[in-house]
């Protein structure tokens, strides 16, 4: 299996340790992974503020970038979600809408492609809460959506009890947004905090002592957030747990 | 023409939240309750998704035929003695109906709650000319005493905390101010309206579905306030937009099952009547109002937004909305479908609803007829932004970061120079003006070493140590 490795702007800029997890990750499972150096991002923010024509330019070089790749491979539900459901700036040509359906999220990836059954290299002895994020529950489908009257399932969650020594700890708004939804976090700041504390101490009021995710933005909001608000709890990307726990 | 000023719903709900430590995680937490109670309540009925698809296909069905469906219910409704009124605006229908009281002398009305009467802001109309106009739904009551719009379209006081409601009520109606029990709230509410029920001259409802088939209209309340008021006074005038047409009565098995389930977790409203026709020596009217509807049918991207039963699911869903206050949208509609329908009726006004939100896709899930409201607030955005409808400064930061994101050449340059920033003089860049928004509420995550690109290159592709 050859996949490339997408690696999303902010995870580059601030967060390379979780695109290190996640090609150490898919490396230990026997994938041979490429990363496509000129890269850049999804064209999510443009594209959710409604401006398409400026989300062409970034569909392009993504489009560009992984036109080659069986498989497309991120960290980062909400950008597959963009990716899948509304790279839709760019004219649909062959190209671009086999890469729209090669590309996974970590998660995804493991437990759907590769139907991963261990993972011998992980222990996290630790109480760990998972952020179902909008975009892994509503967006990509790792989970049955709260509201959905149906059988219930958590790929991430399938995955997480398979890390030694791992407790998860159930929170009471199982798949509640935590209010980054990108610009809204700098557009509507108050509420996108109150929505971010409340996660944030739901988590906390249950013993989790991490909190965990597949997206990386969720976490550094809920992460700035708790460290603002003196709250006592660290975040890891799900990833840096499904690999043997952060560095 | 006259311009309303834009709505600023960030602005506003940052007052809703700074104004105390009551109020918003009250109205966070008691319409999280209602979601709570939703989802047992359709969790009890085994085929509660396909009761789902159900009532979206007869929603969708009715607005394909909705020239013939409105046409059968006039004619059935004129057979049993209905007089029907067609109403092109809010205009047309305040005339219409202030016309039907000044024929007859009508000088009080009381009124159950109606979002289309508070739409085509009917009662200042009325109240302007002479007439005096009673609202009879508590909350309704609670927030015309108040001088306030509703704060959502099924509790539309749920904003107001009890304290607030006996300071209200002491003030308005001369109940004891120290008291805030819910039951002697509502009982001083209860006489004080009763005199207004027995001085009315006429009723005012609106309707949540009116059968083509029967010509009989449906009005759903949990207070029987409705009821009272079409028993009472001997004229009955009835608002209702010409959406809510049913095809056949059956259907009603679909959707009045949904609705209440959805609204607040209960099977069904304590009264769900039927008005089929005018009592003996009494007047029903029918307005139907259009208002903009027809033209929102004709857009092939918002016209499902027209599908809606008005349950206020979506609004009980949405964490913007529980923790923003109903209020702070400035519209009659508010929260998910208010950020759909709002823009819809004043594309200026409203044009900042659709960016007051996560697009975490709650509404859509949880919305008893489908509609698809978070992929419209989406589509929405596209519009205002191809429209230059959007803030100057934001539109030209968002070009900016597309042009950045569509050059790995500039990304690589842009993210080495804030990772330098963030690691030499994170305090300049945190009081910046494009990243104090973000540093008002949250830190700055410390800054790394190298960018993954960097340590890819270093670790992968040449030699190095292997520390991020």
């Amino acid at each position: 299996m050859r996949a490339g490795l997408f690696i999303p702007c902010y995870v580059d800029a601030l967060h390379p340790e979780v695109g290190i997890a996640t090609l150490e990750l898919l490396e230990r499972l026997g994938v041979e992974v490429s990363y496509p150096i000129d890269q850049t991002c999804c064209g999510q923010p443009p594209a959710s503020n409604g401006d398409q024509e400026s989300a062409a330019r970034a569909e392009r070089v993504f489009v560009r970038s992984f036109a080659e790749c069986d498989a497309v491979v991120g960290p980062s539900a909400s950008c597959v979600r963009q990716i899948r459901d509304h790279l839709d700036a760019l004219e649909q040509t062959d190209d671009v809408r086999r890469v729209r359906r090669a590309t996974f999220e970590i998660v995804e990836f493991l437990h759907d492609v590769l139907r991963v059954e261990s993972l011998p290299w992980t222990e996290f002895p630790h109480r760990v809460g998972l952020h179902n994020s909008c975009s892994m529950v509503r967006g990509i489908g790792l989970a049955s959506p709260s509201e959905v009257m149906g059988p219930a399932f958590n790929k991430a969650e399938d995955l997480l009890r398979k890390v030694k020594g791992l407790t998860l700890v159930p929170i009471d708004r199982v798949d509640e947004c935590c209010g980054f939804g990108g610009t809204f976090s700098l557009t509507g700041g108050a509420v996108s905090a109150r929505m971010g504390l409340a996660r944030v101490d739901d988590h906390v009021r249950h013993g989790a002592e991490w909190i965990t995710s597949c997206d990386v933005s969720c976490l550094m909001h809920l992460r700035g957030i708790a460290s603002r608000q003196r709250r006592d709890v660290k975040f890891v990307h799900i990833a840096q747990v499904l690999n043997g726990g952060p560095m | 023409m006259r311009r309303a000023p834009v709505v600023r719903p960030a602005a506003r709900a940052a007052e809703f939240i700074a104004q105390d430590a009551i109020h918003e995680p009250a109205h966070d937490a008691r319409l999280w309750d209602l979601r709570v109670r939703r989802d047992a309540a359709a969790r009890g009925v085994h085929e509660w998704e396909r009761l789902r698809d159900l009532a979206s296909k007869i929603r969708e069905h009715t607005l394909g035929r909705l020239d013939a469906y409105l046409e059968e219910f006039e004619h059935n409704a004129e057979r049993k003695g209905i007089r029907v009124h067609w109403a092109r605006d809010a205009g047309e229908h305040n005339r219409i109906v202030f016309d039907i009281f000044r024929a007859r002398g009508v000088t009080e009305v009381v009124k159950s709650k109606s979002m289309l009467q508070e739409e085509c802001g009917m009662t200042p109309f009325l109240e302007e000319r002479g007439i005096r106009v009673t609202e009879t739904d508590l909350g309704e009551r609670i927030q015309q005493l108040d001088g306030q719009p509703p704060g959502h379209i099924v509790m539309p006081a749920i904003h107001k905390t009890r304290a607030d409601i006996a300071r209200l009520f002491a003030r308005e109606i001369g109940s004891d101010a120290g008291n805030d029990d819910p039951r002697y709230l509502t009982e001083s509410m209860r006489r004080s309206l009763r005199e207004r029920f027995l001085a009315a001259g006429a009723c005012m409802t609106g309707a949540n579905f009116a059968v083509a088939g029967t010509g009989a209209f449906v009005v759903c309340t949990n207070e029987g306030n409705a009821d009272l008021g079409a028993s009472l006074p001997p004229l009955h005038v009835a608002s209702i937009g010409i959406e809510k047409i049913v095809p056949r009565t059956e259907h009603l098995g679909v959707l009045v099952r949904l609705l209440s389930r959805s609204a607040l977790g209960s099977p069904i409203t304590r009264y769900t009547s039927h008005f089929a026709g005018p009592r003996r020596g009494g007047e029903m009217h029918v307005v139907l109002v259009d208002n903009g509807r027809s033209r929102l049918l004709g857009r092939e991207e918002f016209r499902r937004s027209l599908k809606c039963i008005r349950c206020g699911a979506c609004m009980n869903t949405c964490p913007v909305f529980r923790h923003s206050g109903g209020l702070a949208y400035g519209s009659i509609y508010s929260g998910p479908i208010g950020a759909i329908l709002g823009p819809a009726m004043d594309e200026r006004k409203f044009r900042e609803l659709p960016f007051h939100s996560t697009l975490c896709g709650s509404c859509t899930q949880v919305c008893p007829v489908k509609v698809d409201i978070s992929d419209q607030i989406l589509a929405w955005r596209r519009v205002l932004s191809a429209g230059a409808q959007t803030p100057l400064l934001r539109r030209q930061a968002v070009r900016t970061a597309g042009r950045i994101l569509g050059s790995p050449k500039i990304l690589r340059a842009v993210t080495k120079a804030g990772r330098r920033l963030l690691a030499g003089a994170p305090r300049i860049l945190a009081g910046s003006r494009l990243l104090s928004p973000w540093t008002q509420h949250r830190d700055l995550p410390p800054a790394p070493r190298r960018s993954f690109r960097e340590w890819y290159l270093d670790e992968r592709k040449g030699r190095g140590t292997k520390q991020p």
